[in-house]
């Protein structure tokens, strides 16, 4: 017992100097960018003050107009989000279950996931317009080839024993899917539906940040044009709490599920 | 030639002419697809007037030079963070947030900061790419066997002579999956922010083409720079396969 006591001692030690090292961190890095936005070593403006950025945010908090620009973005977001991932994951659970047409296509997926999504905006903005149209298709083109790839090796894991059996009982090819490769496919595919929602977040900003009239990218580049870069500062720390928060929900909800199965 | 590549290839070949007769016979409008025809013509032309070969030089350069910078600064970085466990314990989390955190949204800041040039690519480029090379070699020297490590000891093995004879053998192959990592991320980067901003390379040869509406020409240039891809991904896997002993 008083072992135990002194190693839970220590551990609790050892949790206080790693917390010690991270807030000694965190206020070096804060008072670094203080210092240099007074150094004088950069132009004026270059690097707001902390004190300029915090009220910035809260400004853009209790601004509807910046609110609207959001909602455009999370519709973005959404739609070409579900468009991608459900297409995504068809494709995949298709290769997984179809072996040579996965050998055929594999090489060409890789390929294309591996292309940086953006230079295909051009594309879309001739076929979509340069609306909400071009940035939803970005949302879902991005957000496709980490389902795809996720479900796609999450089918490779499945015992093809369980398939065989299926098939010998007659089993439908939805009652295949359902039964066998649905349960075994969940943890790949929440961990592709993450990957894929934060790569779809990217694409719409980077597709609003180059063209557009609305949204957070739209925000972003509006201030940058402008030299705003304490309002420039805000939105983005803004846009990556939330992007951030976004993705350790889905971690979490990734986690959870892969120790259930 | 295995049967699958023979009928992939062959499938991208029909895709083609498929193409080629739907947008002749008017089924699809050239505005909206260009044929793979004047595609093909445009990528020759952009070749000979030396835009391309530009392009591709400074997107190369700049990728090739981000992924330097993140090997020499993520290796000592990973390799001191798995020397000194408190920091390691402090940061790795940390670390792993920014790998999934959309840094290439700050690139305005970074505009800001180092001007609009191609310093700033590859500045914003070098920091994505250092994150998986920071996070891999931590893993690869954690990873380094005991049973390795007391051999040394036995053979009575220099801090430094262990380094170099065990540890760093032993921990290259997982290096390079961050390497890889760092090679593809840094050229995504490079040719995304070179879209954005249109200050020259592949990227910015799209950009360009759409802003004249010279829709063959921009096919071409995409057609460009998923060729560029393959090359990156190719050299990845090879380097990566010869590395890896098993």
């Amino acid at each position: 017992m008083a072992s135990s006591g002194v190693k839970v001692g220590k551990g609790l030690g050892r949790k206080v100097q790693v917390l010690g090292v991270q807030v000694v961190t965190f206020l070096a890095v804060w008072a670094g960018w203080e210092a240099l936005s007074r150094s004088g070593l950069l132009y004026e403006g270059v690097v707001p003050s902390s004190l300029a950025v915090f009220p910035a945010i809260l400004e853009h908090l209790v601004d509807p107009v910046f609110w609207d620009h959001m909602g455009r973005t999370a519709y973005e977001v959404v739609v070409g989000f579900a468009l991608g991932a459900s297409v995504g994951a068809s494709m995949g659970l298709l290769l997984g279950m179809r072996r040579f047409l996965a050998a055929v296509l594999e090489p060409y997926i890789n390929y294309l996931a591996a292309t940086p999504k953006i230079i295909f905006l051009p594309i879309m903005m001739v076929m979509f317009g340069v609306g909400a149209g071009s940035k939803v298709a970005m949302a879902a083109i991005s957000a496709f080839f980490p389902v795809a790839v996720s479900v796609y090796r999450g089918t490779l894991l499945v015992n093809p024993v369980l398939v065989r059996v299926a098939r010998s009982f007659k089993a439908s090819q939805w009652t295949i899917v359902k039964s066998v490769y649905l349960p075994s496919i969940v943890p790949p595919l929440l961990t592709g539906l993450r990957l894929g929602l934060g790569v779809a977040i990217v694409g719409t900003l980077l597709a609003e940040i180059k063209l557009s009239n609305k949204g957070l990218g739209y925000v972003v580049i509006q201030h940058y044009n402008f030299f705003r870069t304490a309002d420039m500062y805000a939105v983005l720390i803004i846009i990556f709490v939330i992007a951030v928060g976004i993705n350790t929900l889905m971690d979490r909800l990734a986690n959870r599920f892969s120790h259930k199965v | 030639m295995k049967l699958s590549t023979i009928v992939g290839l062959a499938g991208v070949a029909a895709l083609v002419v498929l193409l080629e007769i739907l947008i002749g016979r008017g089924y699809i409008s050239p505005f909206l697809i260009a044929p793979p025809s004047e595609v093909g013509v445009e990528l020759v032309s952009l070749w000979k007037e030396e835009r391309l070969v530009e392009a591709l030089f400074l997107t190369f350069g700049s990728t090739l030079a981000s992924t330097c910078i993140a090997i020499s600064v993520g290796v000592p970085v990973g390799f001191l963070l798995n020397r000194v466990r408190i920091l390691a314990e402090a940061y790795e989390g940390w670390i792993a947030g920014l790998f999934s955190a959309p840094l290439i949204l700050l690139y305005p800041l970074f505009l800001v900061l180092f001007g609009r040039g191609v310093m700033t690519i590859i500045v914003i480029s070098s920091i994505l790419a250092t994150i998986p090379i920071i996070l891999n070699t931590m893993q690869a020297f954690a990873q380094v066997r005991r049973v390795h490590l007391n051999v040394a000891r036995a053979f009575k093995l220099t801090a430094w002579q262990t380094f170099w004879k065990v540890q760093l053998p032993a921990a290259l192959p997982t290096i390079f999956t961050g390497i890889r990592l760092a090679l593809i991320y840094s050229m995504i980067s490079v040719v995304a922010i070179e879209y954005l901003v249109v200050l020259g390379g592949l990227g910015s040869l799209v950009s360009d083409l759409y802003d004249r509406y010279n829709i063959p020409g921009m096919y071409a240039a995409i057609v460009a720079v998923i060729g560029v891809t393959v090359v990156f991904f190719k050299l990845a896997t090879e380097v990566e396969k010869w590395l890896r002993p098993v």
